[in-house]
């Protein structure tokens, strides 16, 4: 069934991390006790009135400038109109008409293979707060009603399941970079929408699907293969595509009916009469445009003027995180291959072996910085290096000190390594002979030998040293 | 005479002479309300904390203490203006039991001037209505004549200064409420350029047109509480940052060489006799002054009223969609799931009317209707806008009757709604321009009952309107 192009387009919707909510004073923050950051403006009291806040507009602009957007100066909220219980005011204030960003896109690579995303828009809306199931039946916590939201609507580009978790990648990573949202897929601050049809080459789209209930990269990755397939299949059978939104089961690996376009609600969007149009005039954008912090393609470019290769660098920086975290243990530190061979290698086998998809490097980048300069400094070797490390990445801590506590100074005595050095010569002729005949391998014998001897702390390069004069 | 027969700027005179005291006032006012109840003018009344109040502000007057300006004058605010630890039913069973958890912007200016807040007034459910008979507490009777309306929706507001129970009022005006009310009941009534008060904290009917505005006994007292309602408000982003001139100074300028605007479309067939002769003398009054009369045409004045419900009808709809039975308010007391919830409270909280303009909104705003009625209107709604505009380039002021006839009898459109809506065909082009407007009393009808002129003002203009306004007042004062 390969004559079947799949064709994706997704809605990210993601929080943005102001300090107040979008149309009232009230604090942005998760995990607080219910209905603490509320007032009358986002419980929908009767009079209450939204106003807008500006750090919202500014980081959505901002957003829209990254991935190449051009900025509308004119744009309008509208009420979408809706009765549920965790919308207080039974409308959402969003766009349609005017969104705020338009066009832009995102370039991905798939087997080494670049496709570039076009985006429809970037538009500003509020989110809704939360039902609470309990015994005492259900409850709605409106601490996230108001809460600034920015939906990023693509074009229908993808054509698998792995362009579309690419694109939702370099999403991700570009809305870190530039700051704007903290992107926390099990706090629910990014989520995903995916629709979905499938065709044949050289006939029209297919009626397509969309998807909820999308809580991870593997679950977009899995429910746009299953709900391929199941088209495909549907199609086969000469079943039409039901244009519908249907759930992803992530337990049972199958997407369900939830709502057919005939069930779909009538939003009776118009413009919110509370709110004026938003008026963003050019010399405003530049402001904002000039706050735009380092994003990775004019970071790469730095890195490898700094001596790192560029497959180096696009490790770097494939996640804001990583890249602040090099170039703040730079700062202290300031040898940049040293210090990527030492994050590329160590820091990043380390995050391979957490299962979660956010991944955050627990270290203190000045401890590291500490760390690294004694091993470069041949103050420790190697494995009292990957030691200290350990370490730092479990509970942190003064790499000068752990160095005393755990006597990890490397022995950098020429004197007593000879001695050491002489005896294990002497017990082991087999091994001098080997190495005398030219197998240079047989020097990691007398370096382990050495090792053992010390607990650990010999400088490898002048055991070597040594052990080549006195076989000579 | 009783203290309740001075205006509110003399009885402030009186008060800071120490001639009365606020205690005296709120006395007379509850002795007044308690006489002349059967109006139904008020929903609820705070005589307690009213005269707790007034006792701190005459002792502090006593003190010396610097005072606000209307300090000690009591008042009343409409039942749909929030202020906090007080009723506000909007005149609904949807809200009849709801406790205001915070103060309007309009309140608290009016509390920080020192008035007295003793009550708050009936109104036409969510203030939707021209006669005050859609009010879930009773239709308000007019005090001139107990077997008419006092119109609406603002009628209990111009009730209450009418029947002398308050010395000024709040009312709420989307397509007349303060002005048909205020003509019916003869008193003086303003709706403000549309962003010259702030809405925060007034229950919204169509956010785009609702404007709040007091009803006085005068043009004087009117211009007095216009100076301390007016203004900037960062809790209303629709409120205008546009400065508050002292509305009071240009009172006794005179009309001489002031350009007044007739447009034929406002003097129709529709008019009764009585109106058209009280206004055809307003207008030979104002010449004889020396003020010139500017024939104006508003050629598409006549489609104001469809424009008006569409836009507030889809307004309404949405606003009065978070009342819900979620969070407070009604909430019907058996339901089998949360969709029924809705359906329950809001079927049995709403009144008949109300229900007919979210029909009527969410109609005009649903898929495949939007283009014909919302966006249309919002079009004419322009037209209509720079109409007024380009007359205002010919004349300073437009006059015309505020209804086209006196106060109706109780129950005489309660059954025929396009002639109940007909009654807004004056002032609901106002709201739909978003100019300031006046109404004034200019006069009775043969059967003894008020009759108001309108005087209608460029954009944030209401000085002059006080102007054209009070010199006709000084010159037709009843001896007193």
């Amino acid at each position: 069934m390969s004559e079947y192009n799949t064709v994706i387009g997704l809605e990210v919707h993601s929080e943005l991390n102001t300090k107040t909510k979008c149309f009232c004073g009230c604090k942005n923050e998760f995990g607080s006790n219910p209905n603490t950051h509320t007032c009358p403006v986002c419980t929908a009291m009767p009079g209450a009135l939204p106003v807008l806040n500006r750090d919202a507009v500014e980081r959505a602009i901002l957003m829209g400038l990254a991935v190449g957007c051009r900025i509308n100066n004119y744009s309008v909220f509208e009420r979408k109109n809706y009765f549920y219980p965790d919308l207080s005011k039974a409308y959402q204030i969003s766009q349609l008409e005017y969104p705020l960003c338009v066009g832009g896109g995102i370039e991905i690579e798939v087997d080494g293979k670049k496709k570039f995303i076009r985006l429809n828009r970037i538009h500003l809306e509020e989110d809704a707060g939360k039902l609470i199931h309990s015994n005492a039946g259900t409850l709605v916590d409106y601490n996230r009603g108001g809460v600034p939201l920015i939906e990023i609507v693509s074009e229908p580009d993808m054509s698998s399941a792995e362009e579309a978790v690419a694109y939702l990648q370099k999403l991700r990573s570009t809305l870190l970079y530039v700051g704007v949202s903290d992107c926390k897929m099990q706090e629910g601050s990014i989520r995903f929408d995916v629709n979905i049809s499938v065709n044949k080459d050289g006939e029209p789209l297919g009626t397509r699907t969309e998807l909820k209930n999308l809580n991870s990269f593997r679950a977009v990755l899995k429910a746009i293969k299953y709900e391929a397939n199941r088209q495909i299949e549907e199609l086969e059978a000469g079943r039409a595509i039901v244009q519908e939104t249907r759930r992803w089961d992530d337990e049972k690996g199958r997407t369900y009916s939830m709502r057919s376009k005939e069930d779909s609600q009538d939003y009776r969007y118009f413009p919110d009469p509370d709110l004026i149009p938003l008026d963003v005039k050019p010399e405003y954008i530049d402001t904002i445009r000039a706050r735009l912090p380092k994003l990775a393609p004019q970071r790469i470019e730095e890195y490898k003027s700094w001596g790192l290769t560029e497959q180096d660098a696009k490790l770097l920086t494939d996640e804001r995180e990583y890249a602040d975290f090099f170039e703040a243990v730079l700062k202290e530190f300031n040898e940049p291959k040293f210090v990527c061979n030492w994050i590329t290698a160590e820091v990043f086998k380390k995050l391979n072996a957490i299962e979660d998809e956010e991944k955050k490097i627990p270290v203190n980048p000045s401890e590291l910085a500490s760390m690294l300069k004694l091993y470069k400094d041949g103050e420790i070797n190697q494995a009292g290096a990957r030691k200290i490390f350990d370490i730092l990445w479990e509970k942190g801590g003064n790499p000068v000190q752990l160095v005393e506590e755990l006597g990890l100074k490397q022995m950098n005595d020429t004197g007593a390594l000879k001695e050491i050095l002489q005896k294990i010569v002497a017990d082991n002729p087999k091994a001098v002979k080997e190495l005398q005949e030219g197998n240079e391998k047989t020097m990691a014998f007398f370096v382990g030998q050495a090792m053992r001897a010390t607990q650990g702390k010999a400088n490898p390069k002048m055991v070597a040293d040594i052990v080549k004069e006195l076989i000579k | 005479m009783s203290y309740l027969d001075y205006s509110l700027t003399e009885v402030l005179a009186l008060l800071n002479q120490g001639k009365v005291t606020s205690e005296q006032l709120v006395n007379e006012c509850f002795e007044r309300i308690e006489e002349t109840k059967d109006l139904n003018a008020l929903n609820s009344t705070y005589y307690d904390e009213a005269i707790k109040r007034a006792r701190e502000i005459d002792s502090a007057r006593k003190q010396g203490d610097k005072l606000g300006i209307l300090a000690g004058v009591p008042i009343v605010l409409k039942d749909n203006i929030n202020y906090v630890g007080t009723k506000t039913t909007c005149a609904s069973k949807f809200l009849e039991n709801f406790v205001s958890p915070y103060t309007a912007t309009c309140a608290q200016k009016l509390h920080d001037a020192g008035a007295v807040v003793i009550g708050k007034a009936n109104m036409d459910e969510f203030a939707m209505g021209s006669s005050n008979e859609n009010s879930a507490f009773g239709a308000v009777k007019n005090p001139v004549d107990p077997t008419r309306v006092p119109g609406g929706s603002s009628g209990g507001s111009a009730c209450t200064v009418a029947a002398k129970q308050c010395f000024a009022s709040l009312g709420t005006d989307t397509g007349g409420s303060i002005r048909e009310p205020s003509s019916f009941c003869g008193v003086v009534g303003i709706k403000p350029t549309y962003g010259r008060v702030s809405r925060y904290g007034v229950v919204a009917f169509a956010s785009s047109l609702d404007q709040v505005g007091a009803i006085t006994r005068t043009v004087e007292d009117n211009a007095l509480m216009l100076n301390v309602l007016a203004g900037r408000d960062e809790m209303d982003m629709t409120s205008a940052d546009i400065e508050v001139p002292d509305y009071t100074a240009n009172l006794n300028k005179g009309v001489k060489g002031l350009k007044i605007g007739v447009a034929k479309q406002f003097y129709s067939d529709e008019l009764c006799d009585d109106v058209k002769n009280s206004l055809n003398k307003v207008l030979e009054w104002y010449k004889s002054e020396g003020a010139e009369l500017v024939e104006i045409d508003l050629p598409s004045l006549d489609t104001a009223l469809a424009v008006y419900y569409i836009l507030s009808s889809a307004e309404a709809a949405s606003n009065l969609a978070r009342f819900d039975g979620v969070k407070y308010g009604r909430r019907a007391e058996e339901y089998s799931d949360v969709v029924d919830l809705y359906f329950k409270s809001r079927t049995q909280g709403f009144g008949k009317e109300v229900k007919r303009r979210i029909m009527l909104g969410n109609y005009v705003l649903s898929s495949g209707y939007y283009d014909a009625f919302y966006r249309k209107a919002k079009r004419v709604q322009k037209v209509i806008r720079n109409e007024f505009v380009s007359a205002f380039e010919k004349c300073d002021v437009l006059i015309s009757p505020t209804t086209a006839t006196p106060a109706f009898k109780l129950g005489e459109k309660s059954n025929d709604h396009v002639a109940m809506y007909l009654s807004d065909i004056f002032t609901v082009p106002v709201n739909i321009a978003g100019v300031p407007s006046l109404s004034v009393p200019c006069g009775t009808s043969s059967e003894g009952l008020p009759i108001g002129m309108q005087i209608i003002g460029k954009h944030f203009d209401e000085a002059t309107l006080y102007q054209v306004a009070n010199a006709y007042e000084l010159a037709h004062k009843e001896g007193q």
